[in-house]
C-alpha cells in the first residue's frame, strides 16, 4: 500500500475547505485570510476557489472582526474567524468573553453564538515576546466557550467540522510548531473523518506514570515516553485535545492506573491550566498519588526571541524525562 | 556536608540508644567503617558510614536515645572546605524523613531553565517543599492507604521514591513473607510484634462455653453423605461463624493505626498455624465470610498444608484482618491469646470435649468447646465483645445456617 504524507497544516486546510463547499452559510474572515493566503500559508488559493465574499481580508482591528463574527453567527451565518497569533486576540478580548460567551446567558437563551475563531498559540519560530506566548490556558478559565488544541492531523482536520456544529462559541489554537507536523496514511479516509470535541485521548498507553499534555507537546511527550521505554518506564501518554470543558475522567482514570502524574505545557507555570490539572488530581484522587505531582511548564519570562533562549525557555524532552524520572524515585 | 541519621537495623526498630560513638571529630572514615555503636530494641549492632567522609559534627551524646532518621552526625566529603558547618541542629527530633541517605545528593536548588542547548543536561524547575511535621514518616498518600487496608505498619520501613518516601511498591513489599525467614529470625520478629501487642495493646479477655450439639449433628449427617476428601472439619464451623459474626460486629474486624480504627475492606481470617520447626504464621482466609462451606473447608486445608509446605502468598500473610488461634487439638481448655497489631482481636478455641452442661434444668453430657476472645480496649469495649462471642455462640446452634451459600 502506498502511505501518502499529510501535513498538519494540509489537515486544516482541508477542512476549512470542506466547511465552506459543504454549507453555504460558512465564510472566512481575518488579517491575511485572503490575498496573503494566511500567514502560516493554511488559506493559499482560497480566494481563488471561493471568491472574495467568502473568503475576507480585514483592517488590522480585531475587536471590530470578532464582532462582526460574533454579529454574523447570531445572524445565520457560520463565520471562521482567523486570529494570527493568541497574543493579538487579547485585543478582542471583551467580544470573547463578555459578549461571545455570555450571550446565551444575557438573552435567557434566545441567542446563541455559533462562531468559531482559530488562531495559532506557542513559541518556537523565533517571533519574539509579543506573538508566541500560549494563553489558551487563560481562557479555558472562561465559561460559555470551548477551547479545542488539536495536535494531530486528524484533529486538525476534524475538530474544525465539529466546532461548526456546536451551537456555542468554538476557539480552536493551533501551535506555531505543528503546522508542518508529519502524518502518514494509507489514504485520505484514514484522516479525513469526524471527531469527538469532548474527550481526551490516550495517544501512548502505559502504566507507570501519566504525561499530561496538549497542543505542540505533545510530541515532545510522546518521544520522551519513547526514550522512557527503553529504561523499563511505561508513560501513557494523555493528549487534552479539549481544555474546557476539561475531560477529567480520562485524567483521573489514568493516575489511578499509574499512581504518578507529570503535566507538561508550554504556558508559564502559575496559575496555569497545569494548576488546575494538579488539583483536580489532588482534590479526587489524593489517595491513589504514590508520588508528588510534578509539573514541566515554560520559564516565567517572556518568550526570548533568540533560538537558544526561546528553547530553553519552553519545556523540551530532557525536562520531561527528568521529571519522569523524578516522580519514579530514579536519581541519576 | 551531608547527615548521618539513626539507620532503620530492623522493621520494627523506631529508635536506638547511642552507646559510644567509634570515631572522632576530624576522623576520616572509610565507606563500610564502624562509626558508632548503637543499642537497638533487640541487640547492640554497630552502624557503619554509607559513604567516605570527614567527621564534622557528634550531634548525640552516648546514653541519648533518638528515632529512626534522627540526623546523628555530619560528614563533609574529603574535598569539601570544613566552613560550611550549619549552626545548632537539635539533635532529639526525627527530621521528616525517615531515612535520609548519606549518598544522597543535595536537594536541588530552584531553577529555571535557562540551558542553551537542549541536549544539555536536563533541569527540570523544582519547588522547595516544605519538611513537613517532625517524626512524621514520608509515605505517598496510596503507600498510606495500601498500609491502612493490608494492616502493615510503616515504621522502620525504608522508602524508595521521591525523597526517600515510602511508596505503593515499599508497602506491597513489606507484606511479602521473606524468603531468608529462618526460625531463629521468625522468633526474633514473633518476640518483637508480641512485646509491642502487650506494651502497646490494652487486652480485654472474654470467654464463653459453647455447646457443639447441634453442630457436632449435623456435621455429621452431612458429612456421611460426602467423600472422604470433602468432609468438613469442625475448625471449618467455627470459622465460619466467626466470619458471619463479623459481618455484625464490623469493629472487631480491622486495624488500629494512626491512633484510630480502620475497618479491614473484607473479612479476611488470619488462621494461626504453627510451624513443626517451631514458631507460627497467621495467613488469611480471604472474605471468609462469603465462601460456601466446602470451599472454606478446601481453603483452610490449603492453608494448613503451604504454611507447613511453603508456598503462601504475599497477600495471605498481608492482609489478615483478624485473627483465630485453636489449640483444642493440643488438649487445652482455654486460650488468651495476644491480639496480632495492628489487628484489633483474636477470637480463640480450645478443646471439643463432652462436658457437664446444665441445660432447661437438666445435667447433660455434651460436646462443648470454650470460646475466647481478646480485644483491643482502644476500640471495643466488652459489652460489645460479650455480644460479639454471643452471637458467634448463637451461630453454632443453628449449623445449617453457617452452610447457607452466599
Amino acid at each position: 500500500m502506498n502511505q501518502t504524507t499529510v501535513t498538519y497544516r494540509e489537515a486544516i486546510k482541508a477542512g476549512l475547505a470542506e466547511a465552506l463547499r459543504s454549507d453555504d452559510r460558512v465564510f472566512i474572515m481575518g488579517e491575511d485570510v485572503g490575498r496573503y493566503g494566511g500567514t502560516y500559508a493554511v488559506t493559499m488559493g482560497f480566494l481563488e476557489e471561493f471568491g472574495e465574499a467568502r473568503i475576507r481580508d480585514t483592517p488590522l482591528s480585531e475587536s471590530g472582526f470578532v464582532g462582526a463574527g460574533i454579529g454574523a453567527a447570531m445572524g445565520g451565518m457560520r463565520p471562521i474567524v482567523e486570529v494570527m497569533t493568541v497574543n493579538f486576540c487579547l485585543l478582542a478580548l471583551d467580544q470573547i468573553v463578555n459578549t461571545a460567551a455570555t450571550m446565551r446567558h444575557m438573552s435567557g437563551g434566545n441567542f446563541s453564538v455559533p462562531l468559531v475563531i482559530r488562531m495559532a498559540t506557542g513559541a518556537g519560530r523565533q517571533l519574539a515576546a509579543q506573538h508566541s506566548h500560549s494563553l489558551e490556558g487563560w481562557l479555558a478559565h472562561i465559561p460559555g466557550i470551548k477551547i479545542l488544541t488539536p495536535a494531530t492531523v486528524t484533529d486538525g482536520y476534524g475538530m474544525l467540522g465539529a466546532a461548526l456544529a456546536d451551537p456555542d462559541p468554538v476557539l480552536i489554537f493551533e501551535h506555531v510548531m505543528l503546522y508542518n507536523h508529519k502524518e502518514r496514511y494509507d489514504s485520505p479516509e484514514d484522516w479525513q473523518r469526524p471527531v469527538d470535541i469532548e474527550k481526551a485521548a490516550i495517544r501512548r498507553e502505559g502504566g507507570d506514570v501519566s504525561l499530561i499534555t496538549y497542543g505542540g507537546c505533545l510530541w515532545k511527550a510522546l518521544d520522551a515516553a519513547e526514550q522512557l521505554s527503553q529504561e523499563g518506564i511505561q508513560a501513557e501518554v494523555i493528549d487534552l485535545r479539549v481544555l474546557r470543558p476539561l475531560d477529567t475522567r480520562t485524567i483521573l482514570d489514568s493516575v489511578v492506573k499509574t499512581n504518578r502524574a507529570v503535566i507538561v505545557e508550554e504556558a508559564w507555570r502559575s496559575g496555569s491550566l497545569s494548576a488546575e490539572i494538579g488539583m483536580q488530581i489532588a482534590e479526587r484522587a489524593f489517595y491513589d498519588l504514590d508520588a508528588p505531582i510534578q509539573r514541566v511548564c515554560g520559564a516565567e519570562v517572556p518568550i526570548p526571541y533568540p533560538k537558544h533562549l526561546e528553547d530553553a525557555a519552553v519545556p523540551q524532552v530532557p525536562q520531561i524525562l527528568a521529571a519522569v524520572r523524578e516522580v519514579m524515585g530514579r536519581h541519576v | 556536608m551531608f547527615e548521618v541519621t539513626m539507620p532503620s537495623l530492623g522493621a520494627d526498630m523506631e529508635e536506638g540508644t547511642l552507646i559510644d560513638w567509634l570515631v572522632e571529630v576530624g576522623d576520616s572514615v572509610e565507606k563500610g567503617e564502624a562509626i558508632a555503636e548503637v543499642d537497638t530494641q533487640k541487640s547492640a549492632l554497630e552502624i557503619e558510614a554509607w559513604s567516605a567522609g570527614i567527621v564534622r559534627k557528634l550531634l548525640v551524646e552516648p546514653g541519648e536515645t533518638v528515632a529512626v532518621g534522627t540526623p546523628i552526625a555530619l560528614f563533609s566529603a574529603e574535598d569539601e572546605a570544613a566552613e560550611e558547618l550549619p549552626a545548632e541542629q537539635p539533635a532529639s527530633t526525627a527530621t521528616a524523613t525517615a531515612s535520609v541517605q548519606a549518598d544522597e545528593p543535595p536537594a536541588p536548588e530552584p531553577t529555571v531553565s535557562q540551558t542553551a542547548d537542549a541536549d544539555a543536561a536536563p533541569t527540570i524547575q523544582t519547588q522547595s517543599q516544605p519538611t513537613g511535621k517532625p517524626g512524621r514518616a514520608r509515605v505517598s498518600p496510596a503507600a498510606r492507604k495500601l498500609a491502612g487496608e493490608r494492616g502493615i505498619d510503616l515504621t522502620g520501613l525504608k522508602g524508595s521514591g521521591p525523597g526517600g518516601a515510602i511508596t505503593l511498591a515499599d508497602v506491597e513489599q513489606a507484606g511479602e513473607p521473606r524468603a531468608s525467614d529462618t526460625p531463629s529470625e521468625m522468633r526474633q520478629a514473633i518476640a518483637a510484634t508480641m512485646s509491642r501487642a502487650n506494651r502497646d495493646i490494652p487486652h480485654y479477655y472474654l470467654g464463653t462455653q459453647i455447646s457443639l450439639q447441634h453442630a457436632t449433628i449435623w456435621l455429621e449427617s452431612t458429612n456421611a453423605t460426602l467423600p472422604m476428601a470433602q468432609r468438613i472439619v469442625m475448625p471449618t464451623l467455627l470459622i465460619k461463624a466467626v466470619a458471619l459474626a463479623l459481618e455484625k460486629f464490623p469493629e472487631m474486624n480491622g486495624f488500629y493505626v494512626d491512633d484510630g480504627f480502620r475497618q479491614g475492606s473484607g473479612i479476611h481470617v488470619g488462621v494461626a498455624v504453627s510451624l513443626r520447626t517451631g514458631g507460627l504464621v497467621a495467613p488469611a482466609i480471604h472474605d471468609a465470610n462469603r465462601l460456601s462451606l466446602e470451599r472454606l473447608n478446601q481453603a483452610l486445608t490449603d492453608l494448613v498444608a503451604r504454611s507447613r509446605g511453603g508456598g503462601l502468598k504475599r497477600a495471605e500473610f498481608a492482609d489478615p484482618t483478624i485473627t483465630i488461634t485453636n489449640l483444642g487439638d493440643q488438649g487445652v481448655d482455654t486460650v488468651f491469646g495476644v491480639i496480632y497489631p495492628p489487628q484489633v482481636a483474636l477470637v480463640s478455641f480450645g478443646n471439643i470435649a463432652v462436658r457437664p452442661l446444665v441445660q432447661d434444668g437438666e445435667l447433660r453430657a455434651l460436646p462443648c468447646v470454650y470460646a475466647g476472645l481478646s480485644a483491643d480496649h482502644r476500640v471495643t469495649d466488652g459489652r460489645r465483645g460479650a455480644m460479639f462471642l454471643n452471637k458467634i455462640k448463637s451461630l453454632l446452634q443453628k449449623p445449617e445456617k453457617l452452610a447457607r451459600i452466599p
